[in-house]
Parts: structure tokens; sequence; C-alpha cells
């Protein structure tokens, strides 16, 4: 990219430190991001799944959503009539995945919502929160209040020792589980803190202001069983634990039954709920649960080792001209030592175990429909 | 025994009419974590400038391109068994194939290492 092109990127508040630390910085989101430190994608996601990793998700979007009634269930009621999840039974200091749908069932974009007692708190993707915001304020503004968190900073602390490394901290943590959520002092920092994260490791995502990201930063870093990650392990982590990359495995054509994502439409918004439908695309999502969907997001192994990417063309043999899917992300699986990719395949062949075909570089690779999470998650339920 | 550059970060050791070529330190500093390793077939006539192998990272694919014109005579098996070599050894070990030269004067247009250092530098 040009250098002009660059001087047009944002920053997030850990920038400096990161460029301290040699990160390589790319554009990412219309951010300039480490896309990896000196130790290296493959050291800094297995440093994860064994010890800690440091990740700066701050280019996300944070939002507080209001009720005018002062009332979370307000807030939460009027979320519902934008996400197919029950977001009212997301009691205070817990929160829930879910996802904003468009009129056709597809995914506008997906997200965290918790409930913070008096108000809801939402993380959105980088990439969307500007439309995010815009969509929440056309469709909300008339029962809420719509407050955009620009002037916070959020880290991810991902592994086994992350519990360990804040409780040296003094964050009172321990008796969170995986979802749980609240305000928490860290190293004497006002914190949002949830017990949650995009890497399948137990591990906690800190929501801190702005002015105090790189302090608190640099206390968690003093730490030696902390290193920092960059965007290649997030993903190849995010990955092996078999969780969508918007814009990648979910995007505007893509429901919610379509991306194997029924666990999250509780049963109160399907046929026959409490508070069936009501969310944009409700005609088709319901329908679909109820008669399936044509195709269907599953997990797919490689019998070789070479790594099979996003956009590679799927077939049902190494013969047949005509596609029946692809790839949407792929890579190589760090702990697995080998590669891994998800996407797209006609439902008849999502079963696993099923046999099928990537075309990379002119050659048919044979791939095995296989369970997801590739690499068993370890979340403190 | 001479040891030529390209600008795409390949090295070439050229011994008689046979050339043994691999990456550079550069480009394995530049590609990060090697995971997978494509050799060309032994017996293919490789034009200059063709595709011959592939190298990936964890995050992504690179072409290696075949520097001049030359039928493959050897691949590095070893290279494919342990692509890490690539990052802990470029210029020896993680050799990629040797070609039988077709054409001497196509070396001609590559870079000794002091040149190939003010390219990277």
């Amino acid at each position: 990219m040009l250098a002009s092109d660059k001087s047009s990127l944002k920053r997030t508040p850990l920038h400096a430190l990161h460029v301290a630390r040699g990160g390589k910085m790319v554009p990412f989101a219309g951010y300039e991001m480490p896309v990896q430190f000196p130790a290296g994608v493959l050291k800094e996601h297995l440093h994860t799944r064994s010890a800690v990793g440091l990740f700066d998700v701050s280019h996300m979007g944070q939002l507080a959503l209001r009720a005018k009634s002062g009332k979370v269930e307000d807030a939460a009621l009027a979320l519902e009539r934008l996400v197919p999840q029950d977001i009212v039974a997301v009691a205070p200091g817990r929160q829930r995945y879910a996802q904003f749908t468009n009129d056709d069932g597809g995914i506008l974009d997906d997200l965290m919502v918790a409930n913070f007692g008096d108000h809801l708190f939402l993380v959105v993707n980088a990439a969307c929160k500007t439309e995010d915001e815009a969509h929440l304020r056309a469709h909300l503004s008339e029962s809420c209040v719509i407050d955009s968190l620009a002037d916070r900073a959020l880290i991810a602390l991902q592994g086994p020792k992350a519990e360990s490394v804040l409780v040296k901290l003094g964050a009172d943590v321990t008796a969170m589980r995986f979802m749980d959520t609240g305000p928490r002092k860290v190293a004497g920092f006002d914190c949002f803190v949830s017990r949650s994260g995009y890497t399948g490791e137990d591990g906690f995502e800190i929501s801190v202001p702005a002015e105090q990201a790189e302090a608190l930063v640099a206390a968690l870093l003093e730490n030696p069983d902390v290193l920092p990650i960059g965007l290649g392990a997030r993903d190849s982590l995010r990955l092996e634990a078999g969780l969508c990359l918007y814009g990648h495995d979910l995007d505007t054509t893509t429901t919610p039954v379509e991306g194997a994502l029924e666990w999250s439409v509780q049963k109160s918004r399907r046929s026959g709920g409490a508070r069936a439908g009501g969310f944009p695309g409700a005609e088709k999502i319901l329908s679909q649960f109820e008669k399936g969907a044509s195709r269907r997001r599953v997990g797919l192994r490689a019998q070789g080792r070479a790594p099979v990417r996003e956009g590679a063309p799927l077939f049902a043999d190494t013969a047949s001209t005509d596609a029946i899917g692809k790839v949407t992300s792929g890579g190589f699986g760090p702990s697995l030592n080998a590669p891994v990719a998800m996407g797209y395949l006609p439902t008849a062949l999502a079963a696993n175990g099923t046999q099928v075909f990537a075309e990379v570089r002119g050659q048919r690779l044979p791939l095995q429909v296989a369970a997801m999470p590739f690499v068993p998650n370890a979340y403190k339920r | 025994m001479t040891t030529l550059f390209t600008s795409d970060h390949e090295w070439l050791r050229i011994e008689g009419d046979v050339a043994t070529i691999g990456v550079t330190d550069y480009a394995q500093s530049q590609l990060g974590d090697v995971v997978f390793v494509e050799l060309p077939k032994v017996g293919r006539a490789l034009k200059k400038a063709e595709a011959a192998a592939v190298v990936e990272s964890v995050k992504a694919a690179s072409d290696v391109y075949a520097p001049i014109s030359g039928e493959v005579i050897e691949v590095n098996e070893a290279l494919a068994a342990e692509p890490a070599l690539v990052n802990s050894d470029a210029g020896g070990k993680a050799w990629f194939f040797k070609l039988k030269i077709a054409d001497k004067s196509e070396l001609g247009g590559l870079m000794d290492e002091a040149a190939y250092k003010s390219h990277t530098a």
C-alpha cells in the first residue's frame, strides 16, 4: 500500500506500544494493527494455548444501549427487534452472542450483548461499527439512547493462565464463569471485564478508558506469562476454535441456520416461542429451522499438509466441473499441526466424514467434513 | 561457485551447468513461519519467471518463480518433510530444487550479493 494511504488509517490507544514491541503493522478494517510480533504467528498461537496471549481489539465497536424508560428490559425488548436472540433472558452480569439480521435473513454483523444492570453493552466488529450504530439509531431511537463508547480501548487476555495474571493484579475474577461480565478493578484501573474471547481458550475481554489502556497493558505485559499477539495468530486461534469471522464465514447472504448458528437462537424466538419472530428476516430464518436450509457451514480437514485457503472452490469429486461450495476461511492450525478450514456445502454433503475436494493450484485435494471446534475449547463453565 | 540473487528474493548457486535454487533469509523473515512447501516435479521444464514452487506460512501462500529457464533435475524432499527449514536455514539446507541451466545468458540479468544487499536495504 502507498505511504499516503497509511496516514488515513486510524490508530488504537496501544499503537505506540505495538511499535515499541516490534509489531509488524498492517491495515485492517481502517486501522493500523499488528499482524504479528517478533515471536511470529506460530509461537504466538502456541503461547496463547499454553500460557497467555494479549490482544488489542480496540478497533472493535463498543456501544451502550439505554432505554429511555430507564429499564434494561425495555432496551432488551427493543434490541430483540433487530436480532433473533433472546436478549430479555440475559441476566444482569451475563452476556450472549447475537447477530443483526437483514430482511432476507442474512447477517449484517455478529456481536456480543451484555446486561450491565441498567443498560446493555454491545461489542461489534470494527469493519461494521459505523453501519451498526446507524442501524441501531434508525430502528431504536424512539425508545432508546445509543452511545458510541469510542473513548474506550478493548483488550483480550486469552489462555490457561489468564485468570492467574489478573488475580496477581488484584482483579476479583476467580468466581466468574464463561460469559459472566461486570465492572472490575484491574491493576487499580476501573474496567468492564467479561470472561469470554475469540480463541477457544479460557480468558477475559477488558474494556478500559483509552487514556488508561497503555498503563494497563504495560502492567499486564510485566508478567512473563503474557505475550502480545497479532492478528495472524488471532485468526488461526479462532479458526481452530471453529469461530466465525464476519465478512468471511458469515455475511449478508448467509442466515444463522446456514451458518450453523442454530444454537445461538433461543427457543423463545423460534416458532411457538414466547416472543417468536419479530426480527428482520424472521420468516425465512424460522422456515429454515423447520424445513432446513439448502447449504450449511461445515468444518473441513485436509488429508495432506497443503493449507486450503479462503476462496478455494469445493467439488463433490475429482472430475466434476461445477463447484458445490467454497472455503470461507482456511489455513494452517498450529495446535493441530495440520491444515484446517471452514466453508459452505450443500446440506446433503454436510455430514461429518463426507469427502469433498478443494481445488488448489489446479489440483483437487481431498477434504473431509469434520466436527468443530477442531481444538476442544477450554471455557470455564 | 557463484551465488546470484533475484529481485523476488530467490538465490541461485551456480556449479557448472547446474543451478541450485532457494529463497533468501530476507524472504523467510518476511514470510514468517513456513508450514508447507510444494516442489516442482523432477523432469519438468521450467521457463524463466514461471511459478515453480509454493511456500506457505500460517497466514499466506507465496509462489517461488524460476529465476532462469531449465529442467528440474533434483528437488529437496527433506524440505517437503520439514518446511520449517526455510526459517532456520534459508540459504543452506532449505534449497528448493536444482535446474539444468538452459541458457547461461539468462544469468546476466541477476544480482550479485552486494547488489542484492542494497536491493533489500
